[in-house]
């Protein structure tokens, strides 16, 4: 491996760590590549070249993936949505809805298999399963992250 | 018949580069450092504990092989090990004082823990949890 791909490795895994710290606070793409000194666009393509999907895909994904857990754990829609970052109810229940297959509150109703699980498990499964439909997700190029 | 995990190996792109954040930073006691063909195996931990053992990606592989594992480090594919400790706060400030890439302050996790990670030097992922 070059020096100049290790490097360009290391941006990307800081950058996703930084979504996975930090995703229940106010972030969007601008803000993330610029942690890392990268303009939005080519941190997005080479972000999507390393992970197999956009910053923006994966930071929706850590998201919707806690709100599912808080759900799960009987929080509310509006809790779960403001726990997680997303100001918008309508917008956070859209997509949660294109993600999971069912509104929020729908899901909250649901009996779930995962919280007879350790929840780290959970959160695994749940990830499989977020990733098999963000094909579903049309990209946001404008706009807040949520 | 109980059994436990005796060792496990941390794949790291460089066990020299690796060595003082798993000595220093989290404090393990090197335990075994072993040359051999161009490659180097550094074991810490306490004896009688599991213990780890550091190498590099091609240690034991193709050349080829070697490269996408390095790749795939890099990228932070691998992990997490989890390690215990009684003073958590106490070893948050010992590891990053001595540099160690922080990914996550000490927190209450929703599935329990209250732990800390961090990568280390090749992009492994470490967490740290309080006894």
């Amino acid at each position: 491996m070059t020096p100049e791909r290790r490097q360009e490795l290391v941006l990307l895994r800081r950058a996703r760590d930084l979504i996975d710290r930090r995703y229940a606070e106010p972030l969007d793409v601008p803000a993330i590549a610029a942690s890392v000194h990268l303009s939005a666009a080519h941190f997005s393509r080479r972000f999507r070249a390393a992970y197999g999907e956009t910053p923006y895909q994966y930071l929706l994904s850590r998201r919707i993936e806690r709100a599912c857990a808080m759900l799960r754990g009987g929080a509310s829609v509006t809790q779960a949505c403001m726990a997680v970052g997303c100001t918008s109810l309508g917008s956070f229940s859209s997509r949660f809805t294109e993600l999971v297959g069912m509104t929020p509150s729908a899901y909250r109703a649901e009996q779930h298999p995962e919280s007879r699980m350790p929840d780290c498990t959970a959160r695994l499964l749940q990830r499989r399963t977020i990733a098999g439909r963000t094909s579903r997700i049309r990209e946001a190029r404008r706009g807040p992250a949520a | 018949m109980p059994i436990s995990l005796h060792y496990s190996p941390i794949t790291v792109a460089d066990p020299e580069a690796a060595l003082p954040f798993y000595r220093d930073a989290l404090g393990l006691p090197v335990a075994q450092d072993v040359a051999a063909g161009g490659q180097r195996w550094i074991t810490l931990g306490d004896t009688g504990g599991t213990q780890i053992v550091l190498s590099g990606p091609s240690a034991g592989r193709s050349a080829e092989d070697g490269e996408v594992l390095e790749e795939l480090i890099a990228k932070g594919a691998f992990g997490p090990w989890v390690f215990s400790t009684d003073d958590l706060d106490a070893l948050f400030e010992r590891a990053s004082s001595n540099g160690a890439e922080v990914v996550q302050e000490p927190a209450e996790q929703p599935w329990g823990p209250r732990d800390a990670a961090f990568r280390d030097p090749s992009g492994n992922l470490v967490r740290v949890q309080q006894r």
